[in-house]
């Protein structure tokens, strides 16, 4: 099935079985195979030996409790990128386990009671990205969706049958009938085999929903552009870029026959645009009465896009030069936002709000509580709470009536995004970040607009939507991270639902999980496609219990720890202080650490000891530490911070995982040597580095890839062979001369240096979603500062460098 | 009947005490409604909509913000009514609640309304826990007030007929 426009990794490529660490790095790493080094893949074939697979689920895998001294050994990184580690299930359990790519727990091995997972000091959560775009996904009409009767799972592969006509939820352990229409499989025309139906052999699986499902028909697609029009936004020339991208995309938005767009246009006063059908080129309607907005006509300012195509056309045509001498400097957000829920109220349907000032008249005007001189704080940081609660309360409103709310932020100056960004974080919707955006001056963000709105335009969409997450009993959720409602204790409210946003939550064990072998986790979200269909996705996660710490150290998932504690830090940064997020951030890695030399290690050794599943937890809590959005000392921008924050709550695990830790290669001594063939294209492998400047070096060029941006370094002395090969520039400081504002783009040679960079470059962009700007930098370029800042493994004048941190956790542990 | 103004105030504070004893009693009920929405079966049409009934529950939490100023301004009022009837050990007992009501009303989230409850945070599951807690130990503590005051009322008004009564005795 088509299913967006950015597939994850083609399924011949994720069920490759060698991992890409062909030449095993570290001195000790066994032989066997590790269940962790697996390539994170769906359903596909268990990796799991024999060996390991007879294993009981109590025993622990001997590599991920190996003991590591982190003093002592340098090189942690694996060549390749992290892979999530594999549960310990049995392993037809495990054959139909959720990807971990859609569904992660931060511990695979789930404690029996809380007072263990007090002691294992490691917070306990889930990581979902449930609405990812996925390239096999079971789709089953069927006029009976089958679930618990009393706790209202649905069906899934974790589920017990009893005989041929009872099944057992694994959830509240009710016993249930199996529905006559159940026991016919149309799969393999079999009768009498429920438990091979597609339902029970999927662990994400998407029902077509029956009327029972929808609390009024369908809405079609409705999408309605708010736009900033005052004299800042048309010198940034913004506007150019969004209404040629809308005229490229119009065939492509997500929709059917009913689909909807409209306009509104702002700045002292509101714009809107009489679109009916049969006028013969579109009226602009004014309304200067900010204080009490008004629609100025009942309809045709939502039009059908099909029928008043050619009138969105010519709109959108001359939409910049309608305003390109205006002197208007005051922007109405507020008001805007008003007219614009207005219009949107009665269909619902999706808002996106392009603005490039603070707003600073009207409702919802805003004040600049930025002090410069504050940025380097080594303190605490002001304002990071919002100055007012009208755009939480605008989105709210709006949540109800099924608008969600997208907001494009194109300042140079602050834009109290801490304020701002509520509107899209409580209605559902993303927020991008284009800082110092202008159409001259800075056309890496112009690129990057171009790419991200295309994908935004484009990417697939789902509508009134609402999430509920139900956990085996005995297990509870408390706390929910990324941008939603919580309309009911663990209902959420999505008034679209996106394939970009991610979600976390926070559990506890509120009764004893005694005599369970399993758990499981259902996440149901139940929307209505861009064509009118009502849709239920369901994915199912199954995990083992375990009574003893060492196994659930060995089924510790550091990057889910990290991303679920960034999620923790960010609240607290926001409720509490910062310093004490900070603070707390260390004391987790400090806890669990001190937790694991008590409680589970044997023989006690100096150093400072961590097992195997956790070794690079130290670097990430460092990362966070030196990340954007909680450090101190470093002069940092407060939007620049807050949009950080937003990012780390909102982005699914694996981008937030490159914002928070950067991978680095060398890229000019790229071979074909364990190089992956994708579409005939040999796409070079070349192994990660540790983020030091020990690893630069002047004879090489280095990619930084840190989600939204890569960094192409180029050193003193790089040799000349890259520079004309790859780069086509005859010498370094010829660099500068070619790529002073064209910067983001490598020229395509034909040589094969150039075609295995351009080949690696786009391998990684092309595994995520958004469009990360390539800058190619001097050792004296400005920009180098940004790339050293991610070299978080050395010592700045602020923060310790990762050996350092490791002596102060080492002190801290043994106290 | 009131005799002397300590007395008056006394009875005052009874009456009121029931008003808020009833407060503390609402707040409970909407937060425990607010809590066991999941725990209930639900029914087939309404599993994963939100109904009408939720959305008004969230609506509730705002009538609770309606509550919440009335009880600490009633609770104030007695404050000043003791002070001025030189009630100082009844009053020295309600000073902490009137400075904890103070703060909780100084912390609240940054809000337009006057209010104490923010919708996008209520729900999780610490916050709602601490709401309901404080609604217990407050229904605790103007139950024993409500006591305290029908036993002080009793207590002056006795005083009051004893004085009168040996003033009349020793008249004779």
């Amino acid at each position: 099935r088509h299913l967006g426009h950015y597939p994850s990794l083609p399924p011949g490529y994720q069920n490759t079985s060698a991992p890409h660490a062909t030449p095993p790095i570290h001195p000790a790493m066994q032989a066997a195979t590790q269940p962790y080094t697996q390539p994170p893949g769906g359903p596909g074939p268990a990796q799991l030996s024999p060996s390991l697979a007879a294993m009981s689920l109590q025993s622990s895998t001997p590599e991920a409790l190996r003991v590591v001294n982190l003093l002592q050994e340098r090189n942690l990184l694996p060549p390749a990128p992290v892979p999530a580690p594999t549960p310990c299930l049995t392993q037809d359990l495990q054959k139909l386990n959720c990807s971990p790519e859609v569904f992660r727990s931060t511990l695979t091995s789930i404690p029996q009671t809380q007072s263990l997972l007090n002691k294992a000091k490691m917070p306990l959560g889930l990581l979902l990205h449930p609405f990812k775009d996925l390239s096999q996904l079971p789709v089953v009409t069927s006029s009976t969706i089958v679930r618990c009767r009393s706790c209202r799972t649905y069906i899934n592969p974790f589920v017990s049958f009893l005989d041929q006509r009872r099944w057992k939820c694994n959830l509240c352990y009710r016993v249930n009938d199996v529905p006559e229409e159940f026991m016919y499989n149309p799969v393999s025309r079999s009768y009498g085999e429920p438990h091979k139906r597609p339902e029970v052999q999927n662990a994400t699986i998407e029902f077509i929903a029956p009327s029972e499902y929808m609390l009024r028909p369908p809405q079609p697609a409705v999408y309605l552009f708010v736009l900033d029009v005052s004299h800042n936004a048309v010198e940034t020339g913004y506007l150019n870029v969004f209404c040629q991208s809308l005229l490229d995309n119009i065939n492509s938005l997500p929709g059917d026959s009913r689909t909807k767009v409209g306009f509104i246009t702002f700045d002292s006063t509101i714009h809107f645009y009489n679109l009916q059908e049969g006028l013969s080129q579109p009226q602009m309607l004014i309304v200067s009465d900010i204080e009490d907005i008004f629609l100025p006509t009942p309809d045709s300012l939502l039009v059908n896009l099909n029928e008043c195509k050619e009138l969105v056309q010519d709109l959108l045509k001359s939409l910049p030069n309608l305003f390109e001498k205006t002197m208007e400097t005051q922007s109405a957000l507020g008001s805007a936002l008003q007219a614009a829920f207005k219009l949107l109220s009665p269909t619902g349907g999706r808002m996106s709000v392009f603005q490039t000032q603070l707003p600073n008249l009207g409702v919802g005007a805003l004040q600049s509580r930025e002090d410069p001189n504050q940025r380097a704080s080594a303190k605490d940081i002001q304002h990071l709470a919002p100055a007012t609660d009208f755009y939480k309360k605008l989105a709210l409103d709006c949540s109800s009536q099924q608008v969600a709310v997208d907001l494009f932020l194109l300042s140079a100056q602050y834009c109290d995004l801490a304020s701002l960004g509520c509107i899209s974080r409580y209605s559902a919707g993303s927020v991008y970040y284009y800082p110092s955006y202008h159409h001259q001056h800075n056309p890496a963000q112009v690129e990057r607009f171009q790419k991200d709105l295309k994908r935004y335009l484009t990417r697939k969409i789902g509508f009134e939507a609402v999430m509920r997450i139900r956990c085996t009993k005995g297990l509870s959720i408390h706390t929910f991270h990324g941008n939603f409602f919580v309309r009911s204790t663990d209902l959420l409210s999505l008034p679209n639902v996106n394939p970009d946003a991610g979600f976390a939550v926070q559990m506890s064990i509120e009764e004893n999980l005694d005599d369970m072998q399993v758990v499981s986790f259902q996440a149901a979200l139940l929307y209505t496609s861009s064509k009118g269909e009502r849709r239920i996705r369901v994915h199912t996660l199954c995990l083992p219990v375990v009574n003893s710490l060492s196994d659930i150290f060995a089924g510790a998932d550091v990057q889910a720890i990290t991303g679920l504690l960034a999620c923790m830090a960010v609240d607290r940064s926001v409720t509490a202080s910062l310093s004490d997020a900070r603070d707390a951030m260390t004391n987790a890695a400090i806890d669990s650490l001190m937790s694991y030399r008590q409680s589970v290690l044997t023989i006690q050794q100096p150093g400072l000891l961590v097992p195997a599943c956790l070794r690079l937890f130290p670097l990430y809590i460092l990362a966070l530490l030196k990340q954007k959005a909680f450090r101190t000392g470093t002069s940092t921008r407060l939007d620049d911070r807050v949009f950080a924050m937003l990012q780390l709550k909102y982005q699914p695990l694996a981008y937030a995982m490159l914002m928070i830790h950067p991978a680095l290669y060398r890229v000019d001594d790229l071979t074909d040597e364990g190089a992956l063939n994708i579409n005939e294209r040999t796409i070079p492998q070349p192994r990660l580095l540790q983020l030091s400047v020990e690893k630069l070096s002047r004879e090489g060029a280095f990619l930084m890839d840190a989600g939204t941006v890569m960094y192409l370094w180029i050193g003193r002395n790089c040799h000349s062979n890259f520079l004309t090969q790859v780069l086509g520039v005859p010498n370094y400081a010829a660099v500068t001369a070619t790529f002073p504002y064209v910067d983001y783009l490598l020229p395509e040679l034909d040589t094969a240096e150039s075609q295995r960079t351009r080949a690696f470059i786009g391998w990684l962009r092309d595994q995520r979603p958004f469009f990360p700007s390539l800058h190619i930098i001097r050792d004296e370029s400005q920009l180098k500062a940004s790339f050293m800042q991610n070299m978080i493994e050395d010592r700045t004048e602020s923060a310790l460098s990762y050996y350092e941190f490791l002596l102060h956790l080492q002190q801290q542990i043994s106290k | 009947m009131a005799f002397t103004f300590a007395a008056f105030c006394y009875m005052l504070a009874l009456l009121l005490t029931a008003a808020l004893i009833f407060f503390a009693i609402w707040h409970i009920i909407a937060f425990d409604e607010l809590k066991t929405d999941y725990k209930n079966p639900i029914d087939q049409c309404n599993t994963l909509n939100p109904t009408v009934e939720k959305v008004k529950k969230i609506k509730r939490v705002k009538i609770a913000i309606k509550l919440v100023l009335p009880e600490y301004l009633i609770h104030f009022f007695f404050c000043v009514m003791f002070f001025c009837a030189a009630e100082w050990l009844t009053l020295c007992l309600n000073l902490p609640l009137l400075a904890y009501h103070v703060w909780r009303y100084m912390s609240r989230p940054v809000m337009s309304c006057p209010g104490l409850y923010d919708p996008t945070t209520i729900m999780n599951a610490d916050i709602l826990a601490y709401c309901q807690k404080e609604g217990w130990c407050k229904l605790a503590f103007y139950l024993l007030s409500f006591f305290y005051y029908l036993y002080g009322y009793v207590f002056i008004f006795h005083l009051y007929f004893s004085a009168l009564y040996f003033s009349f005795v020793s008249t004779e």
